[in-house]
């Protein structure tokens, strides 16, 4: 902020609201790099960690709903103010969402350890390492109020979509070559998903920092990566393999 | 096979008020306005339009010079002896400040509403036929009639008191005897409405009242309005300029003042932070 308001209440309130963005966001993130890491390394007891402390996501954005709640009805909050609460609900809806998609790698895992391990959980960590960065970025853009950073956080959603779209062609030549993993590479796709989701999510985020700063969405299309929904893999290929 | 999606405005365009529907005419035209109390100078180079069926609200901190600038519109800072005007300031493009100018009927042009209200110590009847009768607007008892009811329905106050014109008009309630002003204003048919904090002295229901007044009325007026409330100002006007020691700082759409202004100072004001 760059000067202060006449009433140091309403300064409170505003910060207030930073410091729940800052822990549910930081809480995510973490959240996240603990499904990944339980997936990669087949660990149940994390995974099972991970989908029990999703709640305090949850209660963390019913807190963020309360406070822009009260503040928009009390402080009538004008411009840039008006733009910090408007976001900071926005924002916690979306952490929510990535809350809830790592909760759901988190159950995957645990179906998955079920069956023998596949191949391509190297692609994944990769994955996860860029969207987990991403996610620590958007973060960091937000409480500096940063629309550059969030800038460089749109731009890296490219290369989580390439990572997407490369896995998914790799699931399912592993699933043509051995129909016996198709349940664990089926779950495995929806993580993919989920990942591919987050990073995603992490852009929006990005969008609302720069909404935040500027006081207007960034307009020119960010480059976008992602062709698994077009990917078809037929036998010839699989053949010339 | 793709079909052409038919190109639509993006939600981002629309305006957020009806402002910019047609272009509007410039009522008032000032440009180089600076006012002068003996050696003190109040206002420094305003250059501002203020445009035909539109509400312009002056927002800024006292002595910003808003009640001033507001004053300078219709010459009624020519009471104030000390009180020295330069720069243009055109009507319908004819300078006010000319000597062929006829205060009296540029008054009755551009009339104006108070902070506080201040009816005549008359009857409710004779506070609206008072103006139109010395204008003579107005020459028989028939027409008086129809003009006073037709001022006090516009003001919104002829239900409440059509059974009892004959009663003193400060008599009535301060939200009452405002719009009876409002009422008093537009009866000798002005073209602008100059409002100078018309709801300070009001409790929130007569607020609302007349703010539901001011957007009706500006299907007739133009209408400059001074206000300390930003809400009020938001609420009630198409477009906003904020003074600052005398400089207009920054003017333009309500909407866009109000959620992303140009300038800084505008943006500290506007959020509670200035100081």
């Amino acid at each position: 902020m760059v000067t202060e308001h006449i009433v140091s209440k309403f300064d409170q309130d505003l910060s207030q609201l930073d410091n729940l963005i800052a822990e549910m966001g930081g809480l995510a993130e973490h959240q996240f790099a603990d499904c990944i890491k339980g997936l990669v390394r087949r660990d149940t007891e994390l995974a099972e960690q991970v989908i029990a402390n999703d709640k305090r996501i949850d209660a963390i954005e019913v807190a963020v709903d309360q406070h822009t709640i009260s503040m928009l009805a009390l402080r009538q909050p004008m411009a840039d103010d008006l733009r910090v609460v408007i976001t900071a609900l926005r924002i916690a809806s979306i952490i929510e969402r990535i809350g809830d998609y790592s909760k759901n790698v988190a159950k995957r895992t645990v179906a998955i350890t079920q069956s023998p391990p596949v191949g391509p959980s190297r692609t994944i960590a990769r994955m996860g390492t860029v969207v987990q960065g991403m996610i620590n970025t958007v973060l960091d853009a937000y409480l500096q109020r940063n629309a550059d950073l969030a800038e460089d956080v749109r731009l890296r959603d490219e290369e989580v979509d390439a990572l997407h779209t490369s896995l998914f062609r790799e699931l399912l030549t592993y699933m043509m070559e051995d129909p016996r993993s198709i349940s664990a590479c089926t779950h495995l796709l929806f993580v993919a998903k989920n990942i591919e989701r987050i990073g995603d999510h992490a852009t929006n985020i990005a969008e609302n920092v720069y909404f935040l700063v500027h006081g207007k969405m960034p307009d020119e299309s960010r480059p976008k990566d992602d062709q698994s929904s077009y990917t078809v893999i037929d036998g010839d290929e699989q053949e010339t393999k | 096979m793709t079909e052409a999606i038919p190109n639509t405005p993006s939600a981002a365009t629309l305006p957020l008020d009806s402002v910019s529907e047609a272009p509007r005419n410039v009522k008032y035209h000032t440009r180089d306005v600076n006012v002068f109390y003996g050696d003190k100078q109040a206002l420094f180079d305003v250059s501002l339009d203020i445009h035909e069926h539109e509400v312009t609200a002056l927002i800024g901190p006292s002595g910003c010079g808003k009640s001033t600038y507001l004053r300078s519109l219709n010459r009624m800072n020519d009471t104030i002896d000390i009180c020295r005007v330069s720069g243009a300031i055109e009507l319908d493009g004819v300078d006010v400040y000319s000597d062929e100018i006829d205060v009296v009927h540029l008054r009755a042009r551009v009339g104006m509403v108070f902070q506080k209200p201040n009816p005549f110590p008359k009857t409710i009847f004779e506070n609206v036929a008072y103006g139109p009768r010395i204008h003579g607007i107005a020459t028989s008892k028939s027409e008086l009639d129809f003009i006073v009811e037709e001022s006090l329905s516009k003001a919104g106050l002829w239900k409440e008191v059509k059974d009892r014109l004959d009663e003193p008009g400060t008599g009535l309630s301060g939200g009452q005897q405002q719009r009876l002003c409002i009422a008093r204003a537009i009866a000798v048919q002005p073209e602008v409405i100059l409002m100078d904090e018309p709801c300070s002295a009001l409790d929130p229901i007569a607020t609302a009242r007349i703010e539901e007044l001011i957007d009706e009325l500006r299907s007739n007026f133009s209408i400059v309005i001074v206000t300390h409330s930003m809400q009020q100002a938001a609420r009630v006007s198409q477009r906003t300029a904020f003074f600052h020691l005398g400089d207009l700082v920054e003017v333009g759409e309500t909407g866009k003042i109000f959620t992303t202004p140009d300038d800084q100072k505008t943006q500290d004001y506007i959020t509670g932070r200035f100081g």
